[in-house]
């Protein structure tokens, strides 16, 4: 019967000779030109297949924007956003494949987490999410921002541990971040973040 | 080449790809058979078949594998802990089945390379175009006197996790306080190099809560063993090693301290010095070498492990059979769970590439080992990996162990993703 080579296959175009990639002197007798599929499934091991987490805290990264994606994965190789693994993984790819790899993974869905959180807290965290957030994270935290990740849904230990490091100084904010986030917590303090990650967390 | 092909029909099927994927390429035979036969279904094999899928629904992928659950060795450590449940780590088939893999519960006796055949002890008979064999390892038991598979049932390896995990833990669980708890550590080359020092780790969190008398003794044929400084360093910090009252006690070559001999009916073991150690619960992990099917088949070298082309791990013994997983050589990379899933996909787009006639597309392959050696302290070495032009090495480009001067809140993160790792890893192996 014909082959029915509609799959992955076809969409990253195999057959193709070894691309002739540029030599640098980082890579120079490797083999390189890995197309964007076989990069990404190096990914699925820790962050799911086709980057939807089962949890408890490694994050989503289907659905991500590109432009989000590139700058955390160059923040990484670069030690400017602190990671435990991450930095030592990002740097095993070169600005080309994590270009890629952010398309790849933009063009995925995300999978809001299936996780437990608190109604109450969600309710309140919705209020201070729509006076303190929703500006620059909109549709209540669901939209891809280029310059930020998707809140709804995400893992909640993830969401602590980015906080933290937000809060610590460990990981810069944006000027304006930091003036809400300095607002919220001088009215609201840590319960306040509580019930903002248990409204993202609420949004299955 | 058998049946019949429309090439106006593959150009139109693959649109822009057909560009760069058929030309230079006459005579691809669409209607070409495409039969691939995995032996094994653990994170190597059960991988491998579910990436086939992937790449090209139209290869047709049976899985044979002997038993109807697979438990994972990774995270069995934390059975023996007394962190985790023995079903936590258990995983079916039916992912694989809802992919359309023929799932087949038997065990392959015999591959011949020329008729490219599988044939199986239960009398059934696979033909294929190509066959991945991820057997995992077989023990050799005939480097240590007076070890052998019966004993295994009283004194367990527990290097293939199930029935091998609960007996060890139930040994654990009927252990009197003030008793010694014996691991004889592999020499090198074995599955999970920081295995038996993870698991030194868990049975000495499980022992300080409820046993607090007893302790861990390594015996150790190597000079030093995988993420050596993070491991001592969580040992001091939590099991008093080095002090008078250390729960974890490590010996190693420089005191000759392998194993050579088991007194099975005494728990009693020799060791290369001539030491007599007795132990209350005795956990043996013998040398290693590629599954037997492997052997069987002709697949290995002197070594007891198989070589491969590193880029499509086609055996380089017989043609058309390709070997994953902790059985193969695939120099760079370690023989570990995600090591073997890491070699399947790339395995996979090999395999499906040529089935299609086209080349195999450039690799990157990954791996991270986390370990959890006590509650809340988790750490890792990680590795991205690339081929080398001329094939001979997976080369890391990347990579790294965790920082030994790291906080408690990384270690405590790394425990976390570690968790995170199994939960994700296993979906992409079961499919679940």
């Amino acid at each position: 019967m014909p082959g029915k080579t509609t799959g992955l296959l076809v969409a990253i175009g195999l057959g193709m000779a070894l691309a002739a990639a540029p030599a640098s002197a980082q890579n120079k007798e490797l083999i390189t030109g890995a197309p964007a599929e076989i990069l990404a499934m190096t990914c699925a091991g820790c962050h799911g297949p086709d980057g939807a987490s089962g949890g408890p805290a490694t994050p989503n990264i289907g659905g991500l924007s590109k432009e989000y994606f590139l700058e955390v994965m160059e923040g990484f190789a670069s030690g400017e956003v602190p990671s435990t693994i991450m930095g030592r993984i990002a740097k095993g790819y070169t600005k080309e494949e994590i270009a890629l790899l952010a398309d790849y993974f933009s063009k995925k869905p995300y999978v809001p987490a299936k996780q437990a959180f608190d109604a109450e807290l969600a309710k309140k965290g919705k209020k201070l999410h729509e006076k303190y957030c929703e500006k620059c994270h909109s549709e209540g935290g669901k939209k891809p921002e280029e310059d930020s990740g998707i809140l709804a849904g995400q893992w909640m230990p993830y969401l602590h541990f980015t906080l933290t490091d937000f809060l610590n100084g460990d990981r810069e904010m944006t000027k304006k971040m930091k003036r809400k986030v300095e607002k919220l917590k001088a009215k609201e303090g840590m319960a306040g973040f509580e019930a903002l990650l248990n409204y993202y967390a609420s949004q299955q | 080449m058998k049946g019949t092909f429309d090439r106006r029909q593959l150009l139109k099927a693959t649109g822009a790809a057909a560009a760069v994927g058929v030309v230079g390429m006459p005579g691809l035979a669409l209607g070409a058979s495409k039969k691939v036969v995995v032996v094994g279904g653990g994170p190597g094999g059960a991988t491998c078949a579910r990436y086939l899928k992937i790449f090209d629904p139209g290869i047709e992928v049976t899985l044979i594998e002997p038993k109807t659950h697979y438990y994972t060795c990774f995270m069995s450590n934390e059975v023996l802990g007394g962190h985790r449940s023995i079903d936590s780590i258990k995983f079916g088939y039916d992912g694989l089945k809802k992919a359309g893999i023929n799932v087949v519960h038997d065990t392959v006796t015999a591959i011949d390379p020329e008729k490219k055949v599988v044939r199986t002890k239960g009398g059934q008979e696979f033909a294929y175009d190509r066959c991945v064999v991820s057997p995992g390892i077989d023990f050799r038991f005939e480097t240590i006197e007076g070890y052998d598979e019966a004993a295994t049932k009283t004194v367990p390896h527990a290097w293939k996790a199930g029935e091998q995990t609960m007996i060890l833990r139930k040994q654990l669980e009927e252990m009197k306080d003030g008793g010694v708890v014996v691991i004889c550590a592999p020499p090198n080359p074995f599955r999970c190099p920081p295995g038996p020092y993870e698991r030194a780790s868990q049975i000495a969190s499980y022992l300080k809560k409820a046993k607090p008398k007893s302790k861990v003794i390594i015996l150790d044929p190597k000079e030093k063993f995988s993420k050596m400084g993070l491991f001592t360093a969580a040992w001091e910090k939590f099991y008093g090693y080095k002090t008078d009252n250390a729960m974890i006690e490590w010996h190693g070559a420089a005191e000759e301290a392998g194993v050579v001999k088991v007194d099975v009916a005494n728990r009693t073991v020799t060791t290369k010095f001539g030491e007599e150690v007795k132990a209350d619960v005795l956990n043996v992990i013998p040398a290693q070498k590629a599954g037997k099917i492997a052997h069987d088949a002709g697949l290995t070298n002197d070594s007891g492990w198989c070589p491969i082309d590193l880029h499509t791990f086609e055996s380089t013994i017989h043609k058309n059979i390709h070997v994953i997983g902790d059985a193969s050589i695939a120099k760079g990379m370690p023989k570990s769970g995600y090591a073997a899933n890491s070699e399947a996909k790339v395995c996979a787009a090999s395999i499906a590439a040529l089935l299609n006639g086209k080349t195999p597309p450039p690799p990157s392959y990954v791996n991270t080992c986390y370990s959890i050696a006590a509650e809340d302290w988790g750490f890792s070495v990680a590795a991205v990996y690339r081929l080398a032009k001329d094939g001979s090495k997976i080369v890391k480009v990347s990579g790294g162990l965790t920082p030994k001067d790291a906080p408690p809140e990384y270690y405590k993160r790394e425990m976390l993703y570690a968790h995170s790792w199994f939960v994700n890893i296993t979906r992409d192996i079961f499919g679940l």
